[in-house]
């Protein structure tokens, strides 16, 4: 899939899920999964629940995201 | 705008304490290794790790941690961590993770080893012999005002130079009171990075290493973590106290 199809929305951290994923809620009132960047994870940025994020969706599953910014 | 992690220092006492349960926890990995033959289940894995923790007197750590069912995590070829205890059979030329955890006097051990069964092909042989030794670069860089990304770099470095991939979703953590503590550990990125460790800061250093590309995904289960490609994966896993005389591996 090239990166030009990911979507690109805000969202809020409801909740750390186990396996390294976060319950995200999403702009539009929508919930989805998301997992962290390993840029994120790289600079040792942490994610925790209440945190404004910039999540990627892929247009083929809109229930899942990745992580790519925490915005401050 | 970067938050600091709170990485608690364990004193000499915890420590000490740190150290029993990781001697009783390598006891155990040690005859859970011995038992590993062509023909049983994970199941039947899970079941001889229970008996072996309880022969112990001490209690497993992950069996109900967030939902997980089983002792211990076993995770065979193509999966990478957090197998669930089934009925996969391990077969003759696999090779099979088990990760186990236990909590002795209230504190946390955790270590994983990758064993091959039976002869091994050698591209296999060489992944788990890379993944042990990846760890042990880790393990080096755990010192007094090294900084935290020392250990990733050391690790990413020696697997990238043997052409496998290093694992990137799924990392090390900090290991005490609590089975996961901060900070969380990456096993990749530039050195000289992140917190400044300190005496007394313990930490699970655990590198998984994928033969094809470092991209995962978690079947549905949702727990089994497997190379997205589908080639074999390895993981080792250590307790590590940093400590004024160099890092001391606690789970041996």
């Amino acid at each position: 899939m090239a990166k030009e199809d990911l979507i690109e929305v805000e969202g809020v951290i409801k909740e750390a899920l186990p396996n390294a994923k976060f319950r995200v809620e999403l702009e539009n009132g929508h919930i989805v999964e998301a997992h962290i960047s390993g840029k994120i994870r790289m600079h040792f940025i942490r994610i925790l629940p209440g945190d404004k994020v910039k999540v990627e969706l892929s247009p083929y599953d809109l229930s899942r995201g990745r992580i790519t910014f925490r915005v401050k | 705008m970067k938050r600091e992690y709170s990485i608690s220092l364990k004193t000499a006492e915890e420590i000490a304490i740190l150290r029993d349960a990781g001697k009783v926890l390598a006891g155990i990995i040690e005859k859970l290794k011995s038992s590993l033959t062509s023909g049983i289940t994970t199941k039947d894995i899970d079941g001889i790790a229970q008996e072996l923790i309880q022969k112990s007197h001490v209690k497993p750590a992950f069996k109900g941690y967030r939902g997980f069912p089983g002792c211990v995590c076993v995770s065979i070829n193509e999966e990478v961590v957090h197998g669930i205890p089934g009925e996969r059979i391990v077969k003759e030329g696999d090779i099979v993770s088990l990760d186990v955890g236990i909590v002795y006097k209230d504190y946390y051990s955790d270590t994983a080893v990758t064993v091959g069964v039976g002869r091994l092909n050698g591209d296999l042989s060489k992944l788990l012999k890379v993944t042990e030794e990846s760890l042990y670069k880790g393990i080096e860089q755990a010192r007094v005002s090294n900084h935290l990304s020392d250990i990733s770099h050391a690790i990413q470095k020696h697997v990238e130079a043997n052409h496998f991939s290093i694992v990137r979703e799924f990392v090390g953590h900090g290991i005490g009171k609590r089975l996961h503590e901060d900070p969380e550990i990456p096993n990749f990125g530039p050195p000289n990075n992140g917190p400044v460790l300190e005496e007394g800061m313990v930490f699970a250093i655990e590198p998984m290493v994928n033969m094809g590309s470092w991209q995962t995904k978690i079947l549905e289960d949702g727990w089994t973590v497997v190379a997205a490609d589908g080639k074999p994966s390895a993981h080792f896993e250590h307790c590590v106290a940093v400590t004024k005389n160099g890092p001391e591996i606690l789970t041996k």
